[in-house]
């Protein structure tokens, strides 16, 4: 019992949506006449009877994915919301850290923000004093802490608050995704030092949907979706379900042509398209089904590959691969293929085909037609990645 | 236990820094500053004494009518102040209610220190009026932080449940305008309380505001003033129905803002 930072116990959470905005007297008088309930108001089941605990000094994860509950489940835990049902006990001086900087003022100085912001935190104005210059020397903020905030660029503003808040003397540390977002050196700043608390001792409650951070940060992680827990487990399995959870639910609703553009004289149309990693992931295999509903002349086949931001990676066509253009026969199948080495960089790839004749005519172009996920270990910010090799050696002077 | 006791140290460290931040924030960028707050009500209190005293030539029935005047519309300045203020007051911390748990409450009574802090300038000027209207200084006068603190009790009850019903109900802004201006001449802020009829007398100065402000004006003053002992003669016990009037505002008010301020976060 003793061990437990946070236990949460069957915890469910209603949010009450009013359609009609009824915040008016007016709106409330008419709603009263027309009957007891506005009939405008809809509940939306948040979160329906959670319970997990989480030990003290983990590194706990929540993940889950855009709306499946985790942000209220991290309110709930940090007292902001009230849950419905259920209830929450919690062990120790609990510290959110859902945003940066909170309670600054743009109006104020950067020296009046911290006093403002070190309340919030919990420290009194002798306590901001006392490492009032620590804070302004990790901020790097020397000459400007008499300037308006409003004045400061985000950057120096979010130094500003990081500064401030790894001040906070927690227990348990909430932390949400937003946190991450800043660029790689804050980044690695922020893990740094969620490091450095959790070798002291602190809980940390981090919630994302980044699942390497999970990977690398989390002992434990809690997997929540569609409202409901579905999981607690080791960060490796979670991250492995929640990807899992992905996979399937865009399996059980494959690209539909409704989604999907399709076009073409449909003389000859493709099936039964897959794309996998073969070789050891070293390649990837396009496959696809060709059936000739009526006779084609010269027919020759395309790929083009793109990436999440819908840029083209590549793309050829047997045209160019100098494969002479063949006419299929009515009512022929035949099955082609596409071999290329894997250069991707971690993500989710589009496969885009083209079945064309008459060198101009398009039998069926489909966008979408499939697509492949890469996960590597390796990541570059750049359109491929593929492997790449670095060697040093000293050069010994003679 | 210990918990309370950190509850309450959390509250007083964000209590003193929102008062603060508010008055940094409040003259910010204009030349005169602070100086407004002691303006603003000179300003108007110029107006109507012209209007009331010199113009109209309303009688109060004492001495130093200036004095009078002048402590009847600083006093209603703090009551408009500290409620109007209220009512939007945890609406426009919703930012910081979203992100983080900590006692709403303090939130409103930001409001009302901020307010306080006025009404002590103000009264330092009236102190000025009092002393060159040579009003009579008397034992009375250890009496009126008693009847500040019910003033201020009253005001900022009526705070807790105008802030706490905005934030389902948005009309409570411009009912409560219309409300002042009803109240503002209900109280006797401007006429004398004996314009009205004796039995309109008697239900005016069950108003907490019309007591205070009359009790005051005895004290601080002239003992011309008309206060409650003398519209309900021989039955002093009246006296304690503004009083229960005030205490009654403020713990039903504070009720409904407690059960309330745990949904502040997600309907604000």
């Amino acid at each position: 019992m003793n061990n437990i930072a946070i236990s949460v116990k069957e915890v469910s959470k209603d949010f009450k949506i009013n359609h009609s905005k009824s915040t008016t007297v007016k709106a409330h008088f008419v709603s009263i006449l027309k009957g007891k309930k506005d009939r405008n108001i809809e509940t939306q089941h948040a979160l329906k009877n959670i319970s997990f605990e989480i030990k003290k000094g983990e590194f706990f994860g929540i993940v889950g994915r855009n709306g499946s509950g985790k942000s209220t489940m991290l309110k709930i835990l940090a007292g902001i919301y009230q849950p419905n049902k259920g209830s929450i006990n919690v062990q120790g001086k609990l510290v959110p850290f859902i945003e940066l900087g909170v309670g600054f003022n743009p109006e104020l100085t950067g020296r009046e923000n911290v006093f403002l912001n070190g309340a919030l935190l919990g420290f009194s104005e002798a306590e901001v004093a006392a490492f009032y210059q620590e804070v302004v020397e990790f901020a790097e903020l020397g000459q400007f802490m008499d300037k308006k905030l409003k004045n400061y660029s985000s950057g120096m503003q979010v130094r500003l608050a990081f500064s401030m808040a790894v001040r906070a003397e927690a227990d348990i540390l909430l932390v949400d995704e937003v946190l991450a977002v800043g660029d790689a050196d804050f980044q690695r700043k922020c893990y740094e030092y969620f490091q450095r608390i959790k070798s002291q001792g602190v809980t940390v409650v981090f919630v994302t949907h980044d699942m390497s951070a999970i990977r690398q940060y989390c002992d434990r992680a809690a997997l929540i979706d569609g409202s409901k827990l579905i999981d607690i487990n080791s960060a490796e399995k979670i991250a492995k379900k929640y990807i899992q959870l992905f996979s399937e639910e865009k399996s059980q609703q494959p690209l539909s042509s409704k989604q999907t553009k399709r076009w073409g004289d449909k003389k000859a149309t493709y099936s039964k398209v897959s794309a996998e990693l073969v070789d050891n992931d070293k390649n990837i295999l396009i496959s696809a089904t060709v059936k000739a509903n009526k006779k084609v002349e010269g027919a020759y086949y395309g790929f083009m590959i793109s990436n999440e931001a819908r840029q083209s990676v590549l793309g050829t066509n047997s045209m160019i691969e100098q494969v002479k253009a063949e006419a299929l026969k009515m009512g022929e199948t035949i099955s082609i293929t596409w071999k290329f080495p894997n250069i991707f960089n971690q993500g989710k790839f589009y496969v885009e085909l083209a079945l064309m004749h008459n060198a101009t005519q398009v039998s069926d172009w489909w966008e979408d037609a499939t697509f492949f996920k890469i996960s590597n270990e390796k990541r570059t910010p750049y359109i491929v990645n593929p492997k790449t090799e670095f060697t040093k050696d000293k050069m010994w002077k003679v | 236990m210990r918990q309370t006791k950190e509850r309450y140290r959390y509250s007083i460290i964000l209590l003193k820094q929102l008062v603060k931040t508010d008055f940094k924030l409040r003259y910010q960028g204009s030349l005169l500053g602070y100086l407004w707050s002691l303006l603003k009500p000179l300003f108007l209190f110029g107006i109507l004494y012209i209007v009331f005293v010199k113009i109209v030539r309303v009688n109060y029935g004492v001495e130093n009518s200036g004095g009078y005047l002048l402590l009847g519309i600083v006093l209603w300045s703090f009551f408009a102040e500290l409620t109007s203020g209220s009512v939007t007051s945890i609406v426009g911390k919703g930012d910081l209610l979203r992100k983080i748990n900590f006692p709403k409450g303090v939130i409103v009574l930001a409001t009302g220190f901020s307010a306080l802090v006025n009404l002590t300038l103000n009264l330092t000027i009236v102190a000025i009026f009092i002393i060159i209207g040579g009003s009579s200084i008397n034992f009375g006068i250890f009496i009126v932080p008693l009847l500040l603190m019910q003033l201020f009790i009253l005001s900022l009850g009526i705070g807790f449940f105008l802030s706490a019903s905005y934030v389902r109900l948005r009309d409570i802004s411009h009912i409560w305008e219309v409300i002042m201006q009803a109240l503002f001449y209900l109280t006797p802020i401007l006429f004398p309380v004996a314009f009205a009829p004796l039995w309109l007398q008697k239900i005016l100065i069950l108003n907490p505001l019309a007591q205070l402000v009359q009790d005051l004006r005895y004290i601080l003053i002239s003992h011309s003033t008309v206060t409650i002992d003398d519209v309900y003669i021989d039955r002093p016990y009246i006296r304690l129905v503004p009083v229960l009037i005030t205490l009654l505002v403020f713990i039903t008010s504070v009720y409904y803002f407690k059960s309330r301020s745990k949904y502040f976060a997600e309907e604000v």
